[in-house]
């Protein structure tokens, strides 16, 4: 890559478009998979953590439970959704060795991730957005500020896109796709402050707790949504900023290697 | 009048030189016209006319298991061949294949595809193949339209070319009734078609397939050498791998053929038949074998108390064989002709390779 301007610009931009059409296309065209799982479960974190539990647990950080839990549980669903779709179906490729079509093709690699980060960050997005209405009827939410809302969430979607992708490319088997998930992506969520502000755990958890990237990405957004956040925004940018850089340069140092494709 | 090309100064040496094998230079005398830039457009139009479609050098893989797939390959195909690639299972043809294809990385060597090379010149050098490769690896979920769609949107190539293109490929291959019907659900032989389809759809130069008639009835396999030969009479370099000789033999123009990771014959058809294509033939002889003579150029072996095979070799004539046997005194009572197919003589041919300590040079 001598130079960042393509060499062939529409060419690359028509591989670019193809690419992503095709990984929008995946996810819309299974979305009894994709898009209404998130939309059940997260329903009933609201009925149940929401209304049923929240309205005994009282305020946390002076909202009602259910607004302070609603901007973690839309994460929640960006997070696992980008992260899942860019593994599941860059492991597909690599599974159905479809992959091949690519490699074999002129297409840059850049290309290549854009195309595949593009379909989890608008799975990601998408599955945002249902959750966030399905939320809007159970939570009066006024989002305070737009641009970091959107900025957040957008971002976080890319993060965990790459994640995705990483994964992907070092995945062997099927089962390789859900360890990360399940053993460091959940808890990491789980314990990211979507259901209580880490004011309330003792002063060690506390200070545990800032060593979860995802706990930055939440009280971001709850930030962008509230107005209210534990942790300063600068350093949840600086953070998210930075392992997307971290991440991307992985995955095209990955992809240059050929790691995981071509043997 | 002659024309007489020369060598313009902004031309290099190479350059220069490619223009003479395909130009006649001569020296020029009086009265003649000096054609001083006419070779020019015979070196920069055509390019693909001169520069070896495909150039393998000094290839070595080893892959990550440590098994040595391939030493020290040096290829060339020049431009409208017919190139047969072939040799036993795990000789390392796929692998060749897939270091064209940038789906193995080769531990050394380099790769041109008319002369671009593949790593450092990528666009050009990919937009040139197109490859069938030896195993089904289509989405399982999409169309037979979309698949070679995409693959024309990874090319580059704008939506209206595309789809015009792939209703000529699908219909030209017979894919065109199954155009929306997905390609889990299509028989072998259509998902072979539709490989081909897609590796046409951004028409490359070089068409390269790995076995692409395994596992095809008879019917299938010879319309499909048909649609390569056509393909092949209209300018396409065509590389193909296969085990069947008589596929090599109807279709290709040259072979290589590769045992063990290594080119061990790389010549052109007629050579190879007239170095495979041998006859035997049983004779039964009046006297004992015991007294049949050794033959200077026939090679004989005893099968019987009073029979003999002999090789005869496509160079060679029986009547030389029968002067050699009068002058021996050896009475020939009965000939047959032992059919032999050319199957077991390669298999031989490798054997023979494979008994020999040491490595072959060539
Ligand atoms: N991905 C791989 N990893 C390790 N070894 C491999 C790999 N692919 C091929 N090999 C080995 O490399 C050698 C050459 O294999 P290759 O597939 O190139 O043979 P081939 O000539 O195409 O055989 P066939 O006619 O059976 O298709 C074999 O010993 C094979 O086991
Ligand atoms: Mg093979």
């Amino acid at each position: 890559m001598a130079s960042l301007y393509p060499a062939y610009p529409r060419q690359t931009f028509i591989a670019l478009r193809t690419l992503v059409w095709k990984e929008t296309h995946r996810y819309l065209r299974i979305w009894v998979q994709t898009l209404v799982p998130p939309a059940i479960t997260m329903s009933l974190y609201f009925i149940i953590f929401g209304s049923l539990i929240g309205s005994r647990v009282g305020p946390m950080d002076g909202y009602s439970f259910m607004e302070f839990i609603a901007p973690g549980i839309i994460m929640i669903a960006v997070i696992t959704n980008s992260y899942t779709n860019v593994v599941s179906s860059f492991f597909g490729a690599k599974f159905q060795r479809h992959i091949e079509e690519l490699l074999v093709s002129p297409t840059p690699n850049y290309v290549i991730l854009a195309g595949y980060i593009a379909g989890g960050v608008g799975r990601g997005l998408f599955t945002g957005l249902i959750v966030t209405i399905i939320a809007s009827f159970f939570a009066d939410l006024r989002i305070h500020s737009i641009p970091i809302t959107v900025s957040v969430v957008f971002l976080t979607a890319v993060l965990f896109s790459l994640g995705g992708f990483i994964n992907g490319v070092f995945a062997k088997k099927f089962d390789d796709i859900a360890i990360v998930p399940t053993f460091i992506l959940t808890p990491l969520t789980y314990l990211g402050g979507v259901f209580y502000s880490i004011s309330l755990l003792p002063e060690f958890w506390q200070k545990l707790s800032l060593a979860n990237p995802i706990l930055y990405m939440v009280n971001a957004f709850r930030y962008g949504i509230l107005g209210s956040s534990d942790i300063p925004l600068g350093i949840a940018y600086t953070l998210i900023i930075g392992f997307i850089t971290a991440g991307t340069l992985l995955s095209l140092w990955l992809l240059n290697r050929g790691t995981g494709l071509r043997s | 009048m002659r024309e007489v090309y020369a060598r313009p100064r902004n031309v290099s040496n190479t350059t220069a030189r490619l223009a003479r094998d395909h130009r006649p230079c001569i020296e020029p005398a009086q009265g003649d016209t000096f054609i001083a830039f006419d070779c020019r457009p015979a070196v920069l139009d055509p390019v693909h006319a001169i520069m070896n479609a495909l150039s393998l050098r000094q290839l070595n893989k080893t892959y990550a298991g440590g098994v040595t797939a391939l030493q020290d390959i040096d290829l060339e195909v020049p431009p409208g061949d017919f190139f047969g690639l072939l040799g036993p299972n795990g000789a390392g043809k796929t692998t060749i294949i897939g270091i064209i294809a940038s789906l193995v990385r080769p531990t050394s060597g380099r790769v041109e595809v008319f002369g671009h090379d593949i790593l450092t010149d990528a666009w050009q050098a990919k937009s040139n193949i197109g490859l069938v490769p030896q195993e089904f690896n289509f989405n399982q979920f999409e169309t037979v339209s979309q698949i070679v769609l995409n693959q024309a949107g990874y090319y580059g190539i704008d939506r209206r070319t595309a789809l015009e293109r792939a209703e000529r490929y699908l219909r030209e291959l017979d894919l065109w009734g199954k155009r929306d019907a997905n390609s889990r659900e299509l028989s072998g032989g259509m998902k072979r078609r539709l490989m081909i389809a897609r590796a046409l759809i951004h028409e490359p130069q070089v068409l390269i397939l790995d076995e692409p008639t395994a596992g095809v009835d008879i019917e299938l396999r010879r319309s499909m050498w048909d649609f390569l030969r056509g393909m092949n009479e209209r300018g396409t370099t065509i590389i193909l791998t296969t085990h069947y000789l008589e596929e090599a033999e109807s279709l290709c123009r040259n072979i290589g053929i590769i045992d063990g990771g290594r080119i061990i014959e790389n010549t052109d058809m007629r050579s190879l038949l007239a170095k495979l294509k041998s006859q035997s033939f049983i004779l039964d002889i009046a006297g004992s074998v015991s007294d049949f003579p050794t033959l200077s150029e026939f090679h004989a072996v005893p099968v019987g108390e009073r029979t003999m095979e002999v090789e005869v070799y496509g160079d060679q004539t029986l009547s030389h064989l029968f002067a050699q046997l009068n002058a021996a005194g050896v009475d020939v009572t009965s000939m047959k002709n032992k059919s032999n197919r050319l199957e077991e003589l390669f298999v031989r041919m490798l054997d023979n390779r494979a008994q020999k300590t040491t490595p072959r040079t060539r």
